[in-house]
């Protein structure tokens, strides 16, 4: 046993707030239902999260009731649409402390707003901190996501700019030792995962935002699997720009948000061009609009949006900071549990510190497709492959693992049903 | 679902005790081919002697499926002709995109009729093909080079 048991009746942790998880799951539909002749086990939020009623039900009314294209109408559908689309703006806006509206823009995804910032960097950008050439340097981590590794990649190709990259040591945690030689006076812009979605590991970003302060570069955080498990607050982490994803926090598919400090965002060439993200267009030239709309050409994801609104408001009124005690309780339960599986080897931070709840790991030398096939024979959905991060596989010198992810409607229960499913796994490969 | 449909015996069998694995000289024409959404590898080398495919060799690394699956491909297509060898190919195609309503000819597939469960898995035909889609291309390499040295 290496987690950390926690001691009933410690007055910090009788403190700490708390839900019925039981309630939170009868807002989620598709959790009744049965897979392959058994309860469904749903260990894949990490991927995509369920949807609970509320979402569904506002985005079925938005389509209902509302219905109509937003920014350009003088209608009173194109008013309650725009309105719509402007408060799941303002929800999102809060929900992460930003200082203004306006620095929230909306995306389709996390990749795309982790492809809009790396396009702002060139060898013409008009302000100097986008200017990039031959000599310039852009660090990332050997613990990225693919959507935080090849745009920056293409960006290096385009610009002769060099790549570089913080490495992992080998408890899965971020390797600092080198941090005053790999940040430095070249460095441009430092974009790092804020949880990683394969080790689940919540990197501590003080020393590598001190560090970028004082070498004058920018600070983006892949916060797809963060934002939708912990409390944020851009302020607080001083970050320059963080990239998530709806559809991990309860919300549809199809929506992703960047926030940028505003005064950046409005130095920034446009990414798309198209409708709505102009001030003026004649045929011999034209002149954008500020941020956000400058960012969002063409007609935006606006029921997405709406459902991104709803799903903010759910989980508010769970309360970040209960949804994080609960990953962190529930993680705890889980490293216990799976420690007592033979032959299960897990990858990432061992401790429920630091972490967030999702946990990947291998069992024996059986492939985690037969892993995942197996347990999927018995209800229990989990993710397997290399998770769009393969430096992390090689890394560790691994083809390819097996992942477990959870989210506020997990239960100790869903942690039972798939340790017993990997004895079965053991028992179909033995 | 019933997951020994797919799991057969025959499929565990090759998986635990592959045969014909490891590459081996001298080999007409050497693929290496991955899965870009699950990492699964594998290096296939052909040996051509006029008309036969004289050996198969391979190694790789991947699911009970996909390693199986070139265990089968081994054993079944070497020493045999290369329009044979097609022909059999074909027939195993055909069966993995037959969404399980194809009813496989075990005289032309031998051991690779255990795959017919796989077929059912739309998410499993792709580690069953890998091998064979290997095969395919090191044999066109391997004819194609045959024919400029003539």
């Amino acid at each position: 046993m290496t987690a950390l048991t926690i001691p009933a009746g410690m007055p910090q942790y009788d403190d700490k707030p708390r839900f019925d998880v039981e309630r939170v799951r009868a807002d989620f539909p598709i959790l009744g239902r049965e897979v392959n002749g058994h309860p469904l086990v749903y260990l894949d939020s990490g991927n995509t999260s369920q949807k609970p009623r509320q979402v569904i039900d506002a985005v079925a009314r938005y389509y209902a009731e509302h219905n109509a294209n937003v920014a350009r109408s003088v209608h009173t559908l194109g008013t309650e649409s725009t309105e719509a689309y402007e408060g799941a703006r303002a929800k999102v806006a809060a929900f992460i402390g930003a200082p203004s509206v306006d620095e929230v823009v909306f995306t389709k995804n996390a990749t795309e707003a982790l492809n809009l910032v790396a396009h702002a960097f060139g060898p013409h950008a008009q302000d100097p901190r986008f200017r990039l050439g031959p000599g310039d340097e852009i660090v990332i981590s050997e613990m990225e996501h693919h959507s935080n590794i090849v745009p920056w990649q293409l960006l290096c190709q385009r610009t002769g700019a060099t790549l570089r990259w913080f490495g992992l040591t080998e408890s899965g945690r971020l390797d600092e030792s080198n941090l005053d030689e790999l940040v430095n006076e070249r460095t441009k812009i430092v974009s790092i995962v804020h949880m990683s979605n394969v080790l689940g590991t919540v990197n501590a970003t003080a020393r590598i935002t001190a560090r970028v302060r004082e070498v004058g570069a920018l600070l983006m955080l892949d916060c797809s699997q963060s934002v939708p498990h912990l409390p944020m607050d851009v302020v607080d982490y001083d970050v320059d720009f963080i990239a998530f994803t709806g559809h991990k926090m309860l919300a549809p598919t199809g929506i992703g948000v960047l926030w940028g400090r505003g005064e950046l965002l409005n130095v920034m060439p446009p990414f798309l061009g198209g409708g709505s993200m102009i001030e003026t267009v004649k045929m011999t030239g034209s002149t954008f609009a500020p941020a956000p709309a400058r960012f969002e050409a063409g007609t935006p994801p606006i029921a997405q949006a709406v459902g991104l609104g709803a799903a903010i408001d759910y989980l508010n009124a769970v309360g970040m900071d209960a949804v994080a005690w609960h990953d962190k309780e529930l993680t705890a339960y889980a490293l216990d549990a799976l420690d007592t599986v033979p032959g299960l080897r897990i990858y990432g931070p061992r401790v429920p510190v630091g972490r967030g709840a999702t946990i990947s790991f291998t069992l024996d030398k059986i492939h985690p497709h037969d892993v995942g096939q197996v347990l999927d024979s018995l209800g229990v959905q989990v993710r397997v492959g290399h998770h769009c991060a393969k430096p992390i596989c090689d890394r560790f010198s691994v083809p390819a693992l097996t992942r477990a992810s959870f989210y506020l409607y997990t239960t100790t229960d869903e942690v039972d049903a798939l340790v017993r499913g990997l004895d079965q796994v053991r028992k179909v490969f033995a | 679902m019933q997951l020994d449909q797919l799991y057969q015996e025959i499929i565990l069998d090759h998986y635990k005790r592959p045969q014909g694995r490891g590459l081996r000289e001298p080999f007409a024409a050497g693929v290496h081919h991955v899965n870009p959404t699950c990492g699964d590898e594998i290096t296939l080398r052909v040996a051509l002697d006029g008309e036969t495919i004289s050996d198969i060799s391979y190694d790789g690394q991947g699911c009970s499926i996909s390693q199986a699956s070139a265990s089968v491909l081994h054993e079944l297509l070497s020493g045999r002709k290369v329009d044979d060898a097609l022909a059999v190919h074909a027939a195993f195609v055909e069966l993995m995109g037959g969404k399980g309503q194809v009813v496989p000819d075990e005289e032309v597939l031998g051991d690779a009729v255990a795959f017919a469960g796989v077929a059912k898995y739309p998410a499993r035909v792709k580690c069953a093909l890998l091998s064979w889609m290997a095969l395919k291309d090191a044999v066109a390499q391997a004819v194609a080079l045959e024919k400029e040295e003539v």
